[in-house]
């Protein structure tokens, strides 16, 4: 099956003809400011709680599952009407495991998607997938109601580690799903390995990474595990029970493994994430890059800008977090929005900076100027000492072409966003008051 | 035996410093309260009837005497049953401690402020006045102590019947024996199961060559043979010899502050008779004063028509500050002045520290607590002083380790005052040979308090630090770990005796650096609890000091400048070292923490630079919650102290320069 092609074959064409109509009329209306933007959906249910997951997710008795579909479905059309968006360019479904939902929820998403707006035929439509809820015909039956990228949540090929995560596949599986995934979507399956985790040695871990190299596809994500509190590996750390994973093994698994990668040809295109034969992942590349997505589905998050508020500000928005509450509300007003927070222009541009400085390419002059046209990155940090003596150590870049993390950089960007976060401020709040008297 | 070690013992003992406090907040505040409620505002009612005449009492019925005892071995309680015995306190009421007021001194069964009663006691038909000079139970206030002493005539010396003599017992032993007191040994405890009173008899006949049957066994806590106590007191210790003709001479020996009636000096009479209206001068300041009232402690204030030569009670008049009456001060009537009494000195202080809030904004609030505990101790010496770390704070000196330790106990606990305290140093000294720095310093030999201030070795002849000579009495099985523990600590073995079949009490020299951290703690734990330490000042001794630098990728950091011993200096600059390294966050760079005497580099260790420090997921979900934490850690940067382009947290400051009590 040509995938990019190969959406459900009911609806498809329709859909497609449905699309060219509204486009022809967005052109032929007044140019809204960005009538495109990626799609999140959340589904929040899994059947086990991993012992590193601090997600919002619920481990539930019985899903009435046509009442969450119903509600993702209204959401996702309120929301899209709501930003005025016209163009979904990729849709993702994380969770939660959502190779638990049925194909026919996704496929239901899908549609309410490209009714409400235009969902083109070659957008990414990314599945998280779990080894041992996707079975091969299950995998088949999401790829026919529209998914045509995979996610694969393996994490280790290492089964004491595997059991140390609270995973419920072994690696096996986890390898066979891997098989399954790439000949169903062959190009379009990513794979997650976690590295730092407790007692893990680097030797070790390089030799699944070498195994996995030889089976993968053209995606990968390295994880380093985060301790997060509330999690029962945060917990038994404290405790004591468990040894807590040691930073300097972890920073050399990242070296070592980026390295590796970068060898067998993958592009390290963000922090975590490497790619080869150009399969970067177009959904998440949006959040680096600041563009408008919807979140739709209990805690999901989104950035956009709603439409007749006039400003066009763009809103940092969080849907409701429990699965029953979100699913009252969105019957009852059409979504279940819990906050929206209007971000600042300054706000705006701190999110430009700290995302896209995890990207390989960082912030080109010409994405800077889209958001700021009038203060240019040169003049943000061309001045700046501390600036001056993080280019010299090597470890950021300024030219011609933007603002990026060297190689070693990339490694310790939350740091030299310490410098750089308060240095824009200064820069906005020197440059504020002519420009409060220019508008 | 006892009296040729004489001239090598002179105080009392560490002993309450290691208790733990163990108090709740919420009883601080009502000890704190029912503490005010004892000083009233004055009674204005209170009439002339109920003023008790003094001069009934001659000083033939008159005996003056303290109560001397190594921690615990129950001073204050034998002090309450004489109180009750006597009337002065009511029996049936459940009478802990009466004398301790301090809600630290009942908390670590320590006295820290001397308090006084005066007991109205009938025997063979005669009426005794007998008046219990309670003494400070702390080699930090043997200062105090002497001057309490100096106004008996007799002391009760006592020891308890299971543990034996202790350092303290044997120190407290020879101050009253310098100050020529008739001393009545009691054997306190008998009661308890392991009492040994025959063991403890023989050691005082061993160390203090007083016959055994001098010894008085009691049980203060069940009333046990008390009353001889008394009958003791009245046979054995003469009545002061004083003259009631002569013009008035009183020694100041307590000061305490009543916020409405200002100073309360506590007096003993030598000559003379003083009532209200008189008007008295103090020997040390050439001030005024007129006499407002005057009375006895019984023991809470009772005011008299006069006090008469032999007596003790307390004074008012019109003192603003506790520095106007100094410990140790001679008052005369005005227009006939007397020689002073020998042996006042203004307090000395022998331990700094710096104080600062933890919290820069609740400065005015520490400052006004620090005001008020020092208004009452003036032994506390306050300088203002800043640190670039840790803000504006103080120097304050102390007399002791344990002073220090009450100090800021009670601002803890009474003002409810959170501070840093820094590690204590103690008071160094140098003999200047530049003439410049003499000019300058218009002296020879100078303090050194700050160790900013500390000279060149190549302008000075030699450094001074001040010694003390330590009695430790312990189980003759822990002396080889004794004995490794004071060679550690630069101490000197200056005597060694067994005190009875398996008792030994070891006399040190020490340097008194070597002891104001954890000394006292150490001995307590490799003796299992069981050796006792008492110091007394030892003047000062040459020493090679050295002044410590502590640098940061090469730059100094001023805040942790140090004055150690050459010998010292190693493990001292490594100990520093590796604080800062488990106390500095990683960098961008690498860090080099070295300790460097001039430009020689004596300990280093090394802060890697970060590998990796990014967060590994930042998708749509995280992004708020991760510009919500970069924010936060951008804003606490900006309040790092610099050092060159190191970025030093607070924490790491505290981290290195408080007191490492858990050491």
């Amino acid at each position: 099956v040509a995938l990019p092609g190969a959406r459900a074959r009911g609806w498809a064409a329709a859909a497609a003809a449905r699309a060219a109509q509204r486009r022809r009329r967005a052109e032929g209306a007044r140019g809204p400011p960005s009538p495109r933007a990626a799609l999140y959906v959340h589904w929040p249910y899994c059947e086990k709680r991993c012992s590193y997951c601090n997600f919002n997710k619920y481990i539930p008795r019985g899903v009435e599952e046509a009442a969450v579909r119903s509600c993702l479905v209204t959401e996702a059309q309120t929301l899209l009407r709501l930003s005025g968006v016209r163009r979904v360019e990729s849709v993702f479904f994380g969770g939660g495991t959502p190779s638990l939902a049925s194909p026919s929820t996704v496929a239901a998403v899908l549609e309410a998607v490209d009714q409400a707006a235009h969902l083109p035929a070659d957008s990414e439509v990314t599945l998280e997938a779990n080894p041992t809820s996707a079975p091969s015909s299950r995998l088949a039956a999401f790829g026919a109601a529209g998914v045509n990228r995979l996610s694969i949540g393996l994490q280790s090929l290492d089964d004491t580690e595997l059991q140390l995560l609270g995973r419920t596949h072994s690696s096996r599986d986890a390898l066979q799903t891997l098989a399954e995934a790439r000949r169903l979507f062959p190009g379009r399956v990513s794979v997650d390995l976690m590295l730092g985790l407790p007692a893990q040695q680097v030797g070790p871990w390089l030799r699944q990474l070498r195994t996995l190299l030889g089976c993968c596809d053209d995606h990968i994500s390295l994880y380093q595990l985060t301790l997060e509190r509330g999690t029962e590996l945060f917990t038994q750390v404290q405790r004591g029970t468990l040894s807590a994973p040691d930073p300097e093994l972890a920073a050399e698994m990242y070296q070592e493994g980026r390295a590796l990668l970068r060898d067998a040809g993958f592009r390290q295109y963000e922090v975590s994430n490497f790619a080869r034969n150009g399969a970067l992942s177009t959904h998440n590349w949006t959040y680096w890059q600041c563009g408008q997505y919807l979140g739709v589905g209990p805690g999901a998050h989104g950035r956009f800008a709603p439409q007749g508020a006039g400003d066009h500000t763009r809103e940092a928005r969080i849907q409701t977090l429990e699965p029953d509450n979100w699913m009252k509300e969105v019957m009852l007003f059409g979504h279940g929005t819990r906050r929206r927070i209007p971000l600042s222009k300054l706000e705006l541009l701190e999110e430009v900076l700290a995302m896209g400085l995890r990207t390989d390419v960082g912030i080109t002059h010409q994405h800077w100027q889209q958001f700021e046209p009038q203060l240019s990155l040169w003049d943000v940090f061309g001045a700046s000492q501390e600036v001056k003596a993080l280019l010299v150590q090597g470890i950021l870049l300024l030219d011609h072409r933007g603002l990026r993390c060297s190689w070693e950089g990339l490694a310790v960007l939350d740091s030299l966003l310490l410098t750089l976060l308060p240095r824009l401020q200064d820069a906005w709040q020197q440059r504020a008051p002519s420009l409060v008297q220019g508008e | 035996p006892g009296r040729a070690l004489r001239p090598a013992f002179r105080a009392a003992s560490r002993a309450g410093a290691l208790t733990s406090p163990r108090v709740r907040r919420a009883d601080a505040g009502s000890r704190a309260a029912s503490r005010v409620t004892r000083r009233d505002p004055p009674d204005l009612n209170r009439g002339e009837r109920e003023k008790i005449d003094m001069s009934r009492f001659s000083v033939e019925n008159t005996r003056n005497f303290s109560i001397i005892a190594h921690v615990d071995h129950g001073k204050s309680t034998l002090a309450d049953r004489l109180l009750e015995l006597t009337g002065a306190i009511d029996k049936t009421k459940n009478n802990k401690q009466v004398l301790d007021k301090l809600q630290v001194e009942r908390e670590r069964g320590i006295t820290v402020k001397a308090q006084t009663a005066s007991l109205f006691y009938n025997c063979e038909g005669k009426q005794y006045l007998l008046n219990l000079i309670d003494t400070p139970g702390h080699v930090d206030f043997s200062y105090e102590v002497s001057r309490s002493l100096s106004a008996c005539q007799g002391v009760l010396l006592v020891v308890d019947a299971n543990e034996g003599i202790q350092a303290q017992t044997v120190a407290n032993f020879f101050l009253a024996f310098e100050a020529q007191l008739s001393v009545i040994p009691v054997i306190n405890k008998i009661d308890l199961k392991n009492a040994d009173p025959e063991r403890v008899e023989k050691q005082i006949e061993k160390v203090f060559d007083i016959p055994r049957n001098e010894c008085i066994k009691i049980s203060a806590k069940l009333g046990t043979n008390v009353e001889r106590v008394l009958q003791a007191v009245i046979e054995r210790i003469p009545p002061p010899k004083v003259h009631r003709k002569n013009s008035l001479k009183a020694l100041v020996f307590d000061s305490t502050f009543d916020q409405y009636r200002g100073v309360i000096a506590n007096v003993a009479l030598f000559d003379g008779m003083v009532s209200k209206g008189d008007k008295i001068v103090s020997a040390h300041t050439k001030k005024t004063y007129e006499v407002n009232e005057v009375g006895v402690l019984n023991p809470n204030e009772q005011p008299t028509h006069k006090l008469y030569a032999g007596q003790v009670g307390y004074l008012i008049a019109g003192m603003k500050d506790v520095t106007e009456a100094q410990i140790g001060d001679t008052l005369y009537l005005h227009k006939q002045p007397v020689e002073p009494l020998p042996g006042f000195k203004s307090a000395k202080p022998m331990v700094f520290a710096g104080m600062y809030p933890i919290d820069q904004s609740e400065y005015n609030n520490l400052k006004s607590a620090v005001e008020k505990l020092t208004i009452n101790d003036s032994s506390v010496t306050v300088h203002r002083d800043s640190s670039l770390a840790l803000g504006a704070g103080w120097r304050l000196g102390f007399l002791g380790l344990l002073h220090m330790e009450v100090f800021n106990q009670r601002l803890e606990q009474e003002y409810n005052a959170s501070v840093i305290l820094t590690t204590p140093t103690v008071p160094y000294k140098a003999v200047l040979s530049s003439a410049k720095l003499i000019k300058e310093y218009r002296e020879k030999e100078i303090t050194i308090i700050n160790p900013a201030q500390f000279p060149d070795k190549s302008k000075v002849t030699e450094y001074l630090e001040p010694v003390v000579l330590g009695t430790i009495i312990t189980p003759d099985e822990y002396i080889g770990k004794v004995m490794m523990l004071c060679q550690a600590r630069r101490a000197v073995q200056k005597n060694m005796m067994y005190i009875d079949q398996n008792r030994v009490m070891l006399k040190y020299l020490f340097p008194l650096n070597e002891i104001v951290v954890d000394f006292y703690d150490s001995l307590k734990s490799l003796s299992s609890g069981y050796a006792s330490f008492d110091y007394e000042d030892a003047g000062y001794q040459t020493a090679e000091l050295v002044k410590m630098d502590i640098l940061l990728n090469g730059n100094i950091v001023e805040e942790l400048v140090t004055i150690v011993h050459k010998d010292k200096a190693h493990s001292v600059g490594k100990v520093i070292c590796e604080r800062l390294k488990d106390s500095l966050p990683r960098q961008l760079f690498e860090i080099a923490i070295q300790a460097a005497i001039g430009s020689k580099i004596i300990a280093r260790e090394t802060v890697k630079a970060y590998r990796k420090n990014v967060l590994a997921k930042c998708y749509g979900g995280d992004i708020t919650r991760k510009m919500k934490l970069l924010k936060r850690q951008a804003e606490g940067k900006k309040k790092l102290r610099k050092i060159g382009n190191i970025e030093v947290p607070k924490d790491a400051f505290i981290k290195v320069l408080r007191t490492q009590s858990d050491k």
